[in-house]
């Protein structure tokens, strides 16, 4: 691992002026659960460290009014337990409880999950490793190198929103769940404070999929915040993974539903493990508006959600298991009582 | 593998050979020449102070700033109970307590922990009698080569603190980021199971 310096200040601003005077080259890191495992495998060199973990009270939780408000330092496994997004708004716990394992959860922060890089294996694979001794290209990492993930072995790969350059699956659940809840966040950069959709910090890979985020250098997310709706209790984050727990998404979906009896009044899907960037399913949405739901219109919704889709060599399995995935969670949502 | 490059010298020469090889010229390096020549240059080490608590212990410490807090344990303080398995967050074996909170201690920069309370395996016992964890591994057979042990032990005490182990479903969903490769995770789960029941009683 190449060397760097490393600063740990108590503010949020000094940290912003850290980052600013550092200049080019500075990461902050919060768990480290992605930055740190990429630095050793040389994808992730920065030269100077700010842990932004000892900055003191940016990890509250807020539940009461008409939101939810969560501090970016916030870990996932508290708000996995917490009450009342337990009761009220099953997709968020559940989007955390089956992300990776409970040590890796205490360690990882809400805010810094949102920003956890791809797990495409050739993008993990080849820089520096000794296994592999620096063959595979890929686009992310070493941008204009190209992408042996498109004709390799792409099981795993997105059939959503890939390009020429890259097919890398956005590997998050956290971010998905965010997406189809309608949250935002709240940013701090050196020109003060912003508000951002969660669904727009994330870039399609076009032909520049190294450029992954949309934030500016030196912002940092300090807080996540979701409306309030009624759908919140008739939702689930429904994930499908190869093993039953600690993997990540081979198809996920976020569902929350607003019912007038068996008739769905409004419906959020986002998609997840199939998509580049976590992935609003608009179509699924509109497909159910107004509709009883039933087996039929629920895997309609599914199949709508996967219209665009395009698969590679080795995962076209993935359209039929996203839309039943799809299916399934719309079931379970529905199942759930709204009182 | 072997067929149609019309060199005649199959996989498996070729690896016998490599292997010969790289053993010959290895013996015939001398032990210093190897360490001076053979090892990449490390930069200096940084000078970053920190002390943390260790199994109860201040332990002022100077590192380099990549230092893991796996590491730390092993190499600097010669804790070696929390393993070394992948370093990448995926098995658990390195598993150890910060703040009563269970961790992978691979990906924990050690300079996160300044200040705070590190637990390791080596900490658990009361003197020499064992943590109930610890009794239970043994009457349940839960292990069979060991290098997961320490890890999972340390997972599993936090597991029943959390309230994580009143079932088995539970159990194996909250152990889930320890993995065994001999797959003692019947007698994992029965361990855990029973040492929850006395942890409760206290």
């Amino acid at each position: 691992m190449r060397s760097f310096s490393y600063a740990r200040p108590e503010t949020a601003l000094a940290a912003i002026q850290a980052f600013a005077s550092a200049g080019s080259g500075a990461r902050y890191i919060a768990g480290g659960t992605t930055l740190y495992d990429l630095m050793k495998l040389d994808i992730e060199h920065p030269q100077h460290l700010i842990d932004v973990t000892a900055i003191r009270g940016l990890d509250r939780i807020e539940t009461s009014g008409d939101r939810l408000r969560f501090e970016a330092l916030a870990p996932m496994s508290a708000i996995a337990a917490n009450q009342t997004v337990l009761r009220d708004y099953p997709v968020l716990a559940e989007a955390l409880s089956k992300a990776a394992s409970q040590q890796l959860r205490n360690m990882a922060t809400v805010g810094g999950n949102l920003l956890q890089r791809t797990r495409c294996l050739y993008f993990r694979n080849g820089a520096g490793g000794v296994s592999v001794g620096n063959t595979y290209p890929c686009n992310k990492r070493e941008p204009g190198s190209g992408c042996a993930a498109i004709g390799g072995v792409d099981r795993g790969q997105a059939v959503l929103g890939q390009s020429a350059s890259c097919t890398a699956v956005s590997p998050g659940d956290w971010p998905v769940a965010l997406v189809a809840m309608n949250a935002y966040v709240e940013v701090l950069g050196t020109s003060g404070t912003k508000t951002l959709p969660v669904a727009d910090l994330y870039r399609m890979p076009g032909d520049t999929p190294h450029l992954e985020f949309t934030l500016q250098p030196g912002e940092m997310i300090t807080a996540i915040v979701v409306p309030k709706t009624p759908a919140g209790r008739r939702s689930t984050y429904h994930k499908i993974r190869d093993r039953e727990s600690y993997a990540f998404a081979l198809a996920s979906a976020a569902v929350a539903l607003e019912m007038d009896g068996d008739r769905v009044t409004r419906a959020h899907i986002a998609l997840g493990g199939v998509a580049t960037k976590p992935w609003r399913a608009t179509a699924a949405e509109a497909a159910l508006a107004g509709q009883q739901l039933t087996p039929n219109t629920a895997l309609a919704a599914g199949h709508a959600a996967f219209a665009d889709a395009r698969p590679g060599r080795h995962n076209a399995f993935k359209i039929k298991l996203g839309a039943r995935t799809v299916a399934d969670a719309l079931t379970i949502a529905a199942a759930r009582s709204d009182t | 593998m072997d067929g149609g490059n019309g060199s005649g010298v199959t996989r498996r020469a070729a690896i016998g050979g490599t292997a010969s090889l790289t053993a010959a010229s290895l013996l015939s390096v001398p032990e210093e020449g190897l360490a001076r020549g053979a090892l990449p240059t490390l930069p200096p080490a940084g000078a970053l102070a920190i002390r943390p608590i260790v199994n109860g212990r201040p332990m002022p410490v100077t590192i380099d700033p990549r230092t893991s807090l796996l590491d730390l344990l092993r190499e600097r303080l010669a804790l070696t109970g929390a393993k070394k398995g992948c370093d990448h967050g995926q098995c658990g074996a390195c598993t150890v307590h910060v703040d009563g909170r269970r961790v992978v201690s691979c990906l924990t920069l050690a300079a996160k922990v300044d200040g705070r309370e590190v637990t390791t395996i080596e900490g658990l016992s009361d003197g020499e009698r064992l943590h109930p964890m610890q009794q239970a591994f043994i009457d349940h057979d839960a292990l069979q080569c060991g290098y997961c042990t320490p890890g999972q032990i340390m997972a599993a005490v936090v597991c029943v603190s959390e309230g994580n182990a009143t079932s088995k479903a539970d159990i194996r969903e909250y152990m889930s980021g320890n993995i065994c490769r001999c797959g003692a995770y019947v007698g994992i789960v029965a361990a855990i199971e029973a040492a929850a029941t006395k942890m409760e009683k206290g």
